[in-house]
C-alpha cells in the first residue's frame, strides 16, 4: 500500500515547525543581544545628533587610521603566517603518529580553550616582563642589558601567535584526519621520494586545511582586542585597540561606531571572498 | 628466539642454493618473512615463497589471514620483524619503496583527487624526470592500453568505479616495474564489471609478462586467473601450487575447505594395513605414509547410482535432508551410515528427486583425496 501522500506532508511539516521551535530561543538570544546592540552602532555612527557621514569621512580622510587599519592588516597577516608555520607541522605529526602522541596533543590544544585569552595574555606579561624569565635567561647569555620586550609589537604578536595556534591546529586536523594515507603509500611507490610524496601529494591535499585555518586566524586577529592592548606598544595599536581609545579617552561614540562598522565590513569581505572560492559551510572542516 | 632461528635456517638454504648452481634461482624470494605489529601477535609468521619471473601468482585466504600484510612489506611500506626479500638475487629490505620500481594498485584505487587522469598516469614519470613529451605520449599509451584513451582530462570523481580501477592500473604500469602489486583490486565492483577486468588484467599481464602477485579472498578469481596460488590463513602459507593442483590435491584441511565445497570422511588406517573410512569400510586405496586422514570427496565427484557392476566405485546410501536448487545444478546435503555428505548433481538428473527421498550415491574410489591428519 502507498500511504497517503498528504498525511507524509503535514508530518513533515509539523515537524520542520518544530525544529523552528527548537531555534527560537536562540534566534531570541541573538536578536536581543546582538542584532539590537549592532543596529545601534551603525545608527550612531551616522548621528552628531541628527544624521551625518561625517564620522566615515573623517576615518577616510586621515591618513593615520589608515596607518592602523593598514598596520592592523600587517599584524594579521604576520600573525597568521607564524601560526600556520608552527601549527602545520604539529597537526602533521598528530595525524600521522596518532595513538598516545595524538591524543595528548588533542588534550593540551583542548585545555588551551577552557584557558581564556585574559589568563594566558597575563601569563606573556610576566614571561615578557622587565623583570621576567626571558629578558633574565637574554642576559645571562651575554645580551646585557636585553632590548625591552614587553609592550612592543614582537610581544603583542608572539602572544597571538600563542593564542591562536589551537585554531590553526583544528583547522588543519579536521582536513588532515580525512586524507587517506594510501595517497602518501601510491606516491612512494610511484617513486615519490618522501618528500616528493608530502609535496606533490599531502599539501594539495590539505590546502583547504590551510585555507580554513588563515582565514579564521585572520579574521580573529583583525578584531582582537586584550592581547594588543596589554601587551603591544601603545603607539602602534591595531584597529581593535583604537576603538577602545576613542570611547574610553576621547568619548567618541560616534567615531568609535564609525570605526567598528568599517572593521565589520571589512570582515564581512574577506569572509565573502572566502564563501565566493571556499564556501562558508566548510569552514569548520 | 623463533626469529633467530628462522634466520640460521634461511642462512644454511641461501649456502645450499649457493653450492648446487644449476638450480634456477626465483626472481621475487620470500624466506621466512616474519611481521609483528606490536611485537606480541604474528600477523605474518614466516612465510616462503619463490616467485618466477612472469609469474601471476594469487594470494589467497580469508580476512586477517597475513596477504596485506606481506604485500605491504614486498612494496616496502612495512618493515619485516624477520626474514628475507630478494628482487632479482638482490636483498630489498634497505631499499625505500619509491625505488623498488614496484607497481601497486591499492583496494580503493588511490588515485590523486587533485590530478586529471592523465596527470595520475604522468605521476611515476614526472617523478623520474622525464622529459614532458616523454611523459605525454607514455600516459596516453598507458590509457589507450587499458581502454580509455578519450578519458585523459577526466578527474577521478568523475570515473565510475571500473574506470578508476583501469586509470590505477595504468599508473602502475606506466613506469614498466619489475613487479605488479594488486591488493584486492577488484572487491568493490559489481560481478559481471569485475569479471571484465579479470579478462581486462589477464590480457595486460600476457602482453607484458609482467611478475604480478594478486590479493584476493574470491577463490574463483584465484582460480581463473593464476598460475599459481598461495592459500594463506592465520599468517603462514597452507599451500602454494597450480590452481588445480590446489583445488584436486589441497595440502591440508584448511585447503580443502577453503577452495571449494567438500566433503571431510575420517580414514583411519585398519589392523590389516589397509584404509577404512567411518561408515564405509575397506577403501581399497593405495595407502600414503601415516595411519588418519581426512578423506576429501568433491560434491560434484558424487553422483546419483542407477545400478550395474559396483567395480571402482564407492556407494553409499543416502537420505536427501534439503535440497538446493542452483539452476544448472542442485546440490543435496543429507546422509546415511553415520555419514554426512553434499553431493553436487546436473540439474538434469534430479528432477525426479525430493526432499525425504533415499537413493543410492556413487563416486569413483580414486575421486579421494587423502589429507594426513
Ligand atoms: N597496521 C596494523 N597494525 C596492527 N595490526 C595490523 C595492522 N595491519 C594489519 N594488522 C593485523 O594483522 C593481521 C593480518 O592483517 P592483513 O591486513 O594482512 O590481513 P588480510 O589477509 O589482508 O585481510 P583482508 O582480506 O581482510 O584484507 C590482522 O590480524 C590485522 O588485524
Ligand atoms: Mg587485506
Amino acid at each position: 500500500m502507498v500511504p497517503p501522500v498528504g498525511s507524509a506532508a503535514i508530518k513533515s511539516g509539523s515537524s520542520d515547525a518544530k525544529a523552528w521551535l527548537l531555534l527560537l530561543p536562540a534566534l531570541a538570544f541573538l536578536a536581543v543581544f546582538f542584532l539590537v546592540p549592532l543596529g545601534q552602532v551603525v545608527f550612531f555612527s551616522v548621528m552628531d545628533p541628527g544624521f551625518t557621514l561625517k564620522h566615515y569621512t573623517s576615518f577616510l580622510s586621515d591618513s593615520f587610521y589608515w596607518r592602523v587599519l593598514w598596520g592592523t592588516f600587517q599584524t594579521a597577516g604576520i600573525v597568521t603566517i607564524f601560526a600556520l608555520l608552527m601549527s602545520y607541522p604539529l597537526a602533521y605529526m598528530i595525524v600521522r603518529m596518532g595513538g598516545h602522541f595524538a591524543t595528548v596533543m588533542l588534550l593540551i590544544i583542548a585545555m588551551s580553550f577552557w584557558t581564556s585569552f585574559l589568563v594566558r595574555t597575563f601569563a606573556w606579561m610576566v614571561i615578557l616582563g622587565n623583570n621576567g624569565p626571558l629578558r633574565a635567561i637574554l642576559e645571562a647569555f651575554g645580551w646585557s642589558p636585553a632590548p625591552q620586550l614587553l609592550f612592543t609589537r614582537f610581544s603583542s604578536t608572539l602572544a597571538m601567535v600563542h593564542l591562536l595556534i589551537p585554531f590553526m591546529v583544528l583547522a588543519l586536523y579536521s582536513v588532515m584526519k580525512k586524507i587517506d594515507m594510501n595517497f602518501v603509500r601510491a606516491a612512494r611507490s610511484l617513486g615519490a621520494t618522501p618528500f616528493q610524496a608530502f609535496h606533490r601529494v599531502f599539501l594539495p591535499l590539505s590546502a583547504p586545511g590551510i585555507v580554513n585555518g588563515c582565514t579564521l586566524v585572520f579574521i580573529m586577529c583583525l578584531g582582537f582586542y586584550v592581547t594588543p592592548v596589554l601587551l603591544g606598544s601603545p603607539r602602534e595599536q591595531m584597529i581593535a585597540g583604537l576603538i577602545g581609545t576613542q570611547i574610553e579617552e576621547f568619548l567618541e561614540f560616534g567615531e568609535a561606531s564609525a570605526t567598528s562598522v568599517i572593521l565589520l565590513l571589512v570582515t564581512l569581505a574577506i569572509f565573502a571572498i572566502y564563501n565566493r572560492f571556499v564556501g562558508l559551510d566548510k569552514l569548520w572542516g | 628466539m623463533t626469529a633467530l632461528d628462522s634466520r640460521a635456517n634461511s642462512a644454511a638454504r641461501g649456502m645450499l642454493a649457493g653450492e648446487n648452481g644449476t638450480m634456477t634461482k626465483a626472481y621475487l624470494e620470500i624466506r621466512d618473512l616474519v611481521k609483528s605489529y606490536d611485537g606480541w601477535q604474528k600477523a605474518v609468521r614466516g612465510i616462503s615463497l619463490d616467485i618466477q619471473k612472469g609469474e601471476f601468482v594469487s594470494f589467497l585466504g580469508p580476512s586477517g589471514s597475513g596477504k596485506t600484510t606481506t604485500l605491504m612489506m614486498v612494496a616496502g611500506f612495512e618493515k619485516p620483524t624477520a626474514g628475507s626479500i630478494r628482487l632479482g638475487g638482490r636483498e630489498i629490505a634497505p631499499v625505500p619503496p619509491h625505488q623498488r620500481n614496484i607497481g601497486m594498485v591499492f583496494q580503493n584505487y588511490a588515485l590523486f583527487p587533485h590530478m586529471t587522469a592523465a596527470e595520475n598516469v604522468g605521476f611515476p614519470l614526472r617523478m623520474r624526470k622525464r622529459p614532458a613529451a616523454e611523459i605525454a605520449k607514455r600516459a596516453r599509451d598507458a590509457l589507450a592500453m587499458v581502454g580509455l584513451a578519450d578519458f585523459a582530462g577526466r578527474q577521478p570523481r568523475e570515473l565510475s568505479g571500473g574506470q578508476q580501477q583501469r586509470v590505477a592500473l595504468a599508473r602502475a604500469l606506466v613506469f614498466e616495474p619489475d613487479v605488479l602489486l594488486l591488493d584486492e583490486p577488484l572487491g568493490a565492483l559489481d560481478k559481471n564489471l569485475r569479471e571484465h577486468m579479470q579478462v581486462e588484467i589477464k590480457r595486460i599481464h600476457r602482453e607484458l609478462g609482467i611478475t604480478t602477485i594478486y590479493v584476493t579472498h574470491d577463490q574463483t578469481e584465484a582460480m581463473t586467473m593464476s598460475d599459481r596460488i598461495a592459500v594463506f590463513s592465520q599468517g603462514a602459507v597452507e599451500q602454494f601450487a597450480p590452481p588445480l593442483d590446489v583445488y584436486l590435491r589441497p595440502a591440508t584441511r584448511f585447503v580443502g575447505g577453503f577452495v571449494g565445497d567438500s566433503n571431510f570422511l575420517d580414514v583411519t588406517r585398519g589392523t590389516d594395513g589397509g584404509l577404512t573410512a567411518a561408515g564405509l569400510g575397506a577403501l581399497d586405496l593405495p595407502a600414503p605414509e601415516g595411519d588418519r586422514f581426512h578423506g576429501l570427496i568433491r560434491p560434484e565427484a558424487i553422483g546419483v547410482w542407477r545400478g550395474g557392476e559396483a567395480g571402482e566405485h564407492c556407494i553409499v546410501s543416502f537420505t536427501v535432508e534439503a535440497l538446493v536448487n542452483y539452476g544448472d545444478s542442485v546440490l543435496l546435503i543429507g546422509g546415511g551410515h553415520g555419514l554426512s555428505l553434499r553431493a553436487r548433481i546436473p540439474f538434469v538428473q534430479a528432477t525426479d528427486i525430493h526432499e525425504g527421498n533415499t537413493l543410492q550415491l556413487a563416486w569413483r574410489r580414486r575421486d579421494m583425496h587423502l589429507i594426513p591428519a
